[in-house]
């Protein structure tokens, strides 16, 4: 789990840097911060059930020279807060990391008001805002780490259940390079977070049908890594973005403005199309909502027919 | 603690020539808000030019004081501080609001030497002041902050969150000072949204609370330094003030929040000012 992953490194790296702080707004149990909380106890702030005040007050921390990394659901911390994000932290470029978790559909159970699926667009649309969706547990140190590193904001978002390891623990990742997974073929898959695990579910069975796939993982996506998608689109066809969030202003957004600027290609946007989803097993979520695998082949496969037909 | 004539004759010149700079500056301008910079004027010269242990020179001196000014409309009041404190020159007042300029509209950390806290939004500097007050006892440091604020921040939720986080957890190296004027864009505050009863709303938070005269110098002196005392609980100051002090046409006048003086008026008001000093 994702969560997990995010609660142990926060010891690691608490040993690492003694100016970090951990603030919470009431759901410490479901952020995993406990273990940092038991052994930094005096850098740990539970600021009860007032985001806005975790908020600007990580602004007032990281003028004293901390690095408070304040800590809650994607659908608080981007739209409850959202402007002590935007103008008290975005704009004087402070040093404030938002760790977001519960973000997309796969909240699942708690329903649309949990579901933050527009938290990626809005942190995308503010200035000096770095955006890191990891895709499982392996990458959630390595890209925290450098996170931390990086003096300035950073949107750190991450899901809310298990998800099936991506990487083998030796991975290497840097902050603002998308990692590409597989290359080939003439599809390209550009998947974030959780997504990027249905993307290689897609390619491993579009392959037994001779159809190859390149897969990239776009952990960051603000700044976007133009270099990677252009470079990797060159000899495609087909273009898929996946994501678990609203097709507009995410991930399908940056790669759709990368592409029509500078390499028109056709594209499917695979994600939430605009609407509010509900409660109910994640799993069948995303097959209702068209987001799962099967419904990601139809569209690739109703791409090459409707193609084909044409020539 | 009796404060010398002197002292308070010096700290009434400070809190007029900030008054004037301010209407120079709006006037220059042709936009931004007196009726604020006016009422926080003695508190802002009490603070910056007796209290604060700041060094202009080095503005970001690790052990320095901090006062945010939450209601950051009412910046031609720090800016005109700033620069009679010796910040930056009083010349560069005149840039105010205008492209290129380091003095913004409302306040930028980044932009303006001595400025501590981004503000604009209301209802955010005292939750700042509180990330600060934190991070100055999580790193054991010795200097004071004080947030000011306004009825508009006190009318925002998220300073009854700093309030209420405060007072729990017994932030007394934090004043809250708030310039009561009772004023507003749409009118006076008692028809809009009373603020009152004050006192006990801030007492129900665990804060000790203190009424003032906010253009009292000696009042505002004496209440600064009790704030400074607490062993416990975080302290507010309700300094009592009227919009547009000091400007006989502006006293009192919701209308004058957010609009610049013309030519004939910024005479006036600068004669006035003059003279109350003279």
């Amino acid at each position: 789990m994702l969560r997990e992953a995010f609660g142990d490194a926060l010891v690691e790296l608490g040993e690492e840097f003694s100016n970090l702080v951990v603030l919470d707004a009431d759901i410490s149990s479901s952020l995993k911060t406990g273990k940092f909380a038991k052994t930094y106890p005096k850098r740990h702030i539970n600021f009860g059930v007032a985001e806005q005040n975790m908020l600007m007050s990580a602004a007032g921390l990281a003028t004293t020279g901390l690095i408070p990394l304040a800590c809650t659901y994607a659908t608080f911390s981007s739209m409850r807060a959202c402007e002590q994000i935007r103008s008290m932290i975005c704009y004087p470029k402070l040093n404030v990391k938002v760790i977001a978790t519960h973000g997309g559909i796969e909240v699942g159970w708690d329903g649309p008001t949990h579901q933050a699926t527009e938290d990626i667009a809005m942190m995308r649309s503010i200035p000096n805002m770095t955006i890191v969706v990891p895709a499982d547990a392996t990458a959630v140190l390595p890209l925290i780490k450098q996170a931390i590193e990086l003096d300035g904001p950073v949107y750190f978002r991450m899901g809310r259940n298990p998800v099936p390891i991506v990487y083998k623990k030796d991975n290497e990742f840097t902050l603002g390079k998308a990692k590409i997974i597989q290359s080939g073929g003439k599809i390209l898959l550009a998947a974030c977070g959780t997504m990027v695990n249905t993307a290689i579910e897609t390619a491993k069975q579009l392959a037994q049908e001779g159809m190859d796939c390149t897969v990239i993982d776009f952990h960051t996506i603000k700044p976007f890594d133009e270099i990677t998608l252009l470079e990797s689109a060159k000899d495609m066809d087909l273009i898929v973005s996946l994501e678990d969030h609203n097709i507009i202003g995410g991930l399908g957004g940056a790669v759709a403005e990368c592409l029509s600027e500078n390499l028109p290609k056709h594209l499917i946007r695979i994600g939430v199309r605009d609407t509010f989803t509900e409660s109910g097993d994640p799993k069948l979520l995303y097959q209702k909502y068209e987001m799962d695998v099967q419904h990601i082949i139809e569209r690739v496969k109703g791409f090459f027919q409707r193609r084909n037909t044409k020539h | 603690m009796e404060y010398s004539k002197k002292l308070i004759r010096e700290l009434k010149v400070k809190s007029n020539l900030i008054r004037q700079e301010s209407i120079r500056m709006i006037y220059s301008a042709a936009s931004g808000h007196p009726g604020g910079s006016l009422s926080e004027a003695d508190i802002l010269a009490a603070l910056y030019f007796h209290v604060l242990k700041i060094n202009p020179d080095e503005p970001d001196w690790e052990d320095r004081d901090r006062l945010l000014i939450s209601k950051g409309h009412a910046c031609p009041g720090l800016y005109a501080a700033l620069a009679i404190r010796g910040y930056f020159p009083v010349e560069e007042l005149n840039t105010f609001r205008k492209i290129n300029s380091r003095l913004q509209g409302h306040p930028d950390m980044k932009k303006t030497p001595g400025v501590e806290m981004t503000a604009g939004p209301l209802g955010n500097g005292l939750s700042g002041g509180v990330g600060i007050a934190l991070g100055s006892r999580i790193q054991n440091n010795i200097f004071h902050t004080y947030v000011l604020i306004g009825e508009g921040d006190f009318q925002e939720g998220c300073t009854w969150e700093a309030i209420m986080f405060a007072g729990f957890q017994k932030l007394s190296n934090l004043t809250c000072i708030f310039d009561n004027n009772d004023s507003q864009v749409d009118g006076p505050a008692h028809e809009i949204l009373d603020v009152n009863p004050i006192i006990e709303k801030w007492q129900a938070f665990n804060w000790e609370v203190l009424e003032i005269d906010g253009h009292n110098q000696e009042q505002i002196l004496i209440a600064l330094e009790w704030a400074k005392k607490s062993e416990g609980p975080p302290r507010a100051i309700i300094a009592n003030t009227v919009k547009g002090k000091g400007v006989s046409f502006m006293e009192n006048q919701a209308k004058w929040h957010g609009k610049a003086p013309n030519r004939e008026q910024t005479d006036q008001a600068i004669r006035e000012l003059r003279e109350a000093i003279s």
